[in-house]
């Protein structure tokens, strides 16, 4: 199981969970599992939501690995000028 | 892709004249509005001259009849069923049911000359029903406020916000109360921004052609034509790939050019008329409607023990991004306590839509707002408890392996690099002239990947030619130069670099977030050493030796060793003079969505005069210090932390939106509208910090957006201490200081 830890903001979508467990192995498998989990986060992982593995910011990388042990950040979407 | 070990470079780190310099110099560079066609109609467009108000009726009869006009297209001229961002941009660009704001389009005419548009436009009959409006960001969010748009709220807004509210964010770890009840001293303060336009040289202009058929082409001055394609292909209802645009030189964009405005319009006016349209902006057109940065109102607290260590800190951003959604809240949270390690920390952002423009992207997007407030209590801690502020800032710095505010831990990143280099600079310990106030802040901007392709084809002569996706703002084919040149062994001025229209390449994200540098960079070192394996399989079949025993420097093969052979050196010039009759051309390409993008940490000093007279305050010395990874052209590193410190100077001191009790602008040219000039300014001095990016092979980090993120805080702690009173609000125009000086508060 992969932990995903989300922003506080999203705790009301989750029954108040900050840190979500889930089986994926892909960015893309976080992301679906999440919503299958608490399917009020649909919305916010379809609005644009960045993705940090193991202290990196994959952004939208749907294929980049994940480990068990990896730590997943939910973020907010990036937005550059 | 990891970090080369790389460390002896030849071409990287020089400092060559720039390839397009002689063009922009002598007057020859094709700008957005330098663009001509057969047939060509001129484009004006009809905007709202209130700041609320419903469209009773459009009547374009009088227009119409004008001798010379061609066109009129109003909303029902483009696609009708969008949702979300693209109908917040069909919105913005030609208005629906109502006007959002003082400037918003409402028509577009196009005629046989630009005079005879102008006048047609103002003969279109636009009958209005007047609403309430409001244009700050907190009287939006008060109870009984005018709602812009119901329903517009997303599923993060909370029950019970006003509905202008249309965005909402909180989070953090730790217990903050536990932080502040172990520091020493605490210190909460509210602070607030005014708008403040990008102000690009050069205003939006286009030149559009567009049939029935749904083919067309367009001309434009964009930071990114992918992102035009893509924005005008759903206005319009066309398919992505028949659309081909291609991006002029460009005179500054800063973020403000990463969106479409005139575009569309001038689209759709050519696909009415049948005829070619060019659509220029007009400088008043450009402030009014083109897209500012946010406003923000903040309160931010901290706290702090008596050897300077930060205990705890909150901070609220409410954000007003004009009539849409799309206020920078999130940038602006994420980043506001980024230079610090905080156990305890909490952020909450609010994304407000008010009756102004809808604002675009300012060079990091969201952060200095959020700068000023957070370095500027920072420096009041330091004050009230007799710090050092760069003692107390290192106490505090994050390094590699320090969790950020806002979740994952950093990676390799030089806040302290720059902070050890800003202590030891001479600037920093120089004595001070009477009435003369010192600031310092550090600021971070975390940069970005996103989609990108390149691709590099050898010449029969041997020298090279790159083509990118990522239109050259700042000196950026210069730097893809270097690169190539670098990784293939030949001399910079054997390669050339174009940006190249959206047939030519696969999709790139545009100019922005700082990775022009880093992201085509990458792509083109990638592309070369695709090139160099072919030049290499080349050589091996003339020596009949297996590639593998074959060794590209200096820009030619050589046998890797004794055993692969004894053969003289073949150059790149003499493979590619017969690569015609041993393969065909050779090229390289490289598409990606790099994530190894590092962040950029500076840290600024700067001395600020003030009049007690007046309170006029005068920039009387700058440093920046900012790490760059790795500098590849230094003199465009240091103008891209020059032109940060510029444009946040004039944020700080003088330039804002103004807007009447009508809710119009009152300062829509650049003689109200005061952005520094050459005159404003001392010579800003520079330092480049070289921490390596790891997710780049040569260590580049973007800079381009760091830059304006300490200045804010910097200047106003330096005005602070000045005056004696504490700046909380910018601009700090003189009457403002003036104020402050004679004890009436700052507001």
């Amino acid at each position: 199981m992969v932990a995903v830890n989300l922003w506080s903001g999203l705790r009301r979508f989750t029954d108040g969970a900050e840190v979500v467990e889930v089986e994926a192995s892909t960015v893309g498998e976080v992301l679906q599992e999440l919503v299958k989990a608490h399917p009020g986060l649909d919305p916010v992982i379809k609005a644009g939501v960045s993705v940090a593995v193991d202290d990196e910011i994959v952004q939208r990388a749907l294929h980049h690995p994940v480990r068990p042990d990896s730590e997943v950040f939910i973020l907010q979407q990036f937005r550059g000028g | 892709m990891a970090l080369d070990n790389k460390t002896d470079f030849k071409y990287i780190g020089t400092r060559p004249e720039r390839p397009d310099g002689l063009d922009k110099v002598t007057g020859k560079a094709r700008y957005g509005a330098d663009a001509y066609a057969p047939g060509m109609l001129h484009g004006a467009v009809v905007r709202s001259p209130h700041a609320h108000a419903r469209i009773v009726r459009i009547d374009a009869s009088k227009a119409l009849a004008l001798d010379g006009v061609k066109a009129v297209v109003t909303r029902a001229d483009f696609a009708q069923d969008l949702e979300g961002e693209d109908w917040n941009l069909l919105e913005n660009t030609i208005a629906g049911e109502k006007v959002l704001y003082d400037g918003h389009a409402v028509a577009g005419v196009a005629a046989t000359s630009a005079l005879i548009a102008k006048d047609a436009a103002k003969l279109v009959d636009v009958e209005y029903e007047v609403l309430p409006h409001v244009t700050d960001v907190d009287a939006a969010m008060a109870e009984g406020a005018p709602v812009l748009r119901d329903g517009a709220a997303d599923h993060s807004v909370p029950d019970g916000l006003h509905p202008n509210v249309v965005r909402y964010t909180e989070f953090g770890r730790g217990d903050v109360e536990a932080g502040f009840a172990a520091a020493d001293l605490v210190i909460e303060r509210s602070f607030k921004t005014e708008a403040v336009h990008q102000g690009y040289i050069e205003p939006h202009a286009c030149l559009a052609q567009l049939g029935t058929d749904g083919k067309g082409e367009l001309w434009c001055c964009t930071q990114g034509h992918w992102f035009v394609r893509r924005m005008c292909a759903a206005l319009l209802g066309l398919e992505a790939t028949q659309l081909r645009v291609t991006a002029s030189e460009i005179g500054g964009g800063f973020g403000g050019k990463t969106t479409v405005f005139i575009d569309p319009i001038a689209l759709a006016l050519s696909r009415k008329s049948g005829k070619p349209v060019k659509l220029v902006m007009s400088r008043s057109e450009v402030l009014k409607a083109s897209g500012p940065t946010a406003s923000a109102s903040m309160d931010v607290k901290m706290g702090m023990t008596k050897d300077g260590k930060l205990t705890a800190a909150t901070g609220t951003f409410r954000m007003q991004g004009g009539a849409f959604p799309g206020a920078p809240m999130d940038m602006t949270t994420m980043l506001a306590f980024s230079c610090y390690e905080l156990d305890n920390v909490h952020h909450e952002g609010f994304d407000v839509m008010t009756n102004r423009p809808k604002q675009a992207a300012y060079r990091a997007p969201g952060a200095p707002m959020g700068a000023f407030a957070v370095e500027s209590v920072f420096d009041e801690l330091c004050e009230g408890l007799g710090l050092d502020p760069i003692d107390a800032r290192l106490k505090n710095a994050v390094k590699e392996g320090t969790r950020s505010s806002f979740g994952p831990k950093y990676k390799a990143v030089g806040l302290i690099e720059t902070l050890e280099a800003a202590k030891a600079h001479p600037h920093y310990s120089a004595p001070l002239a009477e009435n003369t106030g010192r600031g310092i802040a550090s600021g971070y901007w975390m940069n970005w990947g996103g989609e990108t392709s390149v691709s590099l084809a050898i010449g029969e002569d041997g020298t090279v030619q790159v083509g990118v996706g990522t239109p050259d703002i700042g000196g950026s084919r210069a730097s893809m130069a270097l690169m190539a040149a670098e990784t293939i062994g030949i001399p910079y001025e054997n390669v050339r670099v174009n940006v190249v229209d959206t047939a030519a390449l696969g999709v790139n994200e545009p100019t922005h977030g700082s990775r022009a540098t880093y992201a085509s960079g990458l792509a083109t070192i990638e592309a070369a050493r695709e090139a160099i394996g072919k030049l290499c399989q080349r050589a091996a079949d003339k020596w009949g030796i297996d590639v593998d025993a074959v060794e590209w420097k200096d820009g030619a093969a050589h046998p890797s060793g004794p055993n692969a052979g004894d053969f003289e050196p073949l150059s790149i010039a003499e493979i590619a003079g017969e690569m015609g009759s041993t393969g065909g051309p050779i090229t390289g390409h490289h598409d990606a969505s790099p994530t190894g993008f590092g962040g950029s940490f500076g840290t600024h000093i700067v001395d600020v005069h003030v009049d007690p007279e007046t309170g006029r305050s005068t920039v009387t010395r700058y440093t920046v210090i900012q790490d760059a990874g790795k500098a590849i052209h230094p003199d465009y590193v240091e103008g891209q932390f020059q032109g940060g410190a510029a444009q946040g100077i004039g944020w700080a001191l003088n330039e804002e939106y103004i807007y009447g009790e009508d809710g119009r602008l009152q300062n829509d040219v650049f003689l109200d509208y005061r952005i520094p000039v050459a005159s404003d300014l001392p010579m800003i001095d520079t330092v480049i910090v070289e921490v390596p990016n790891p997710g780049h092979p040569y260590g580049v980090r973007g800079v381009g957006e760091t830059g304006i993120t300490p200045p804010l805080p910097a200047i106003a702690c330096a005005v602070s201490h000045a005056t004696g009173h504490r700046m909380t609000r910018l601009p700090m125009s003189p009457p403002r200081v003036l104020r402050a000086i004679q004890g009436k508060g700052v507001s």
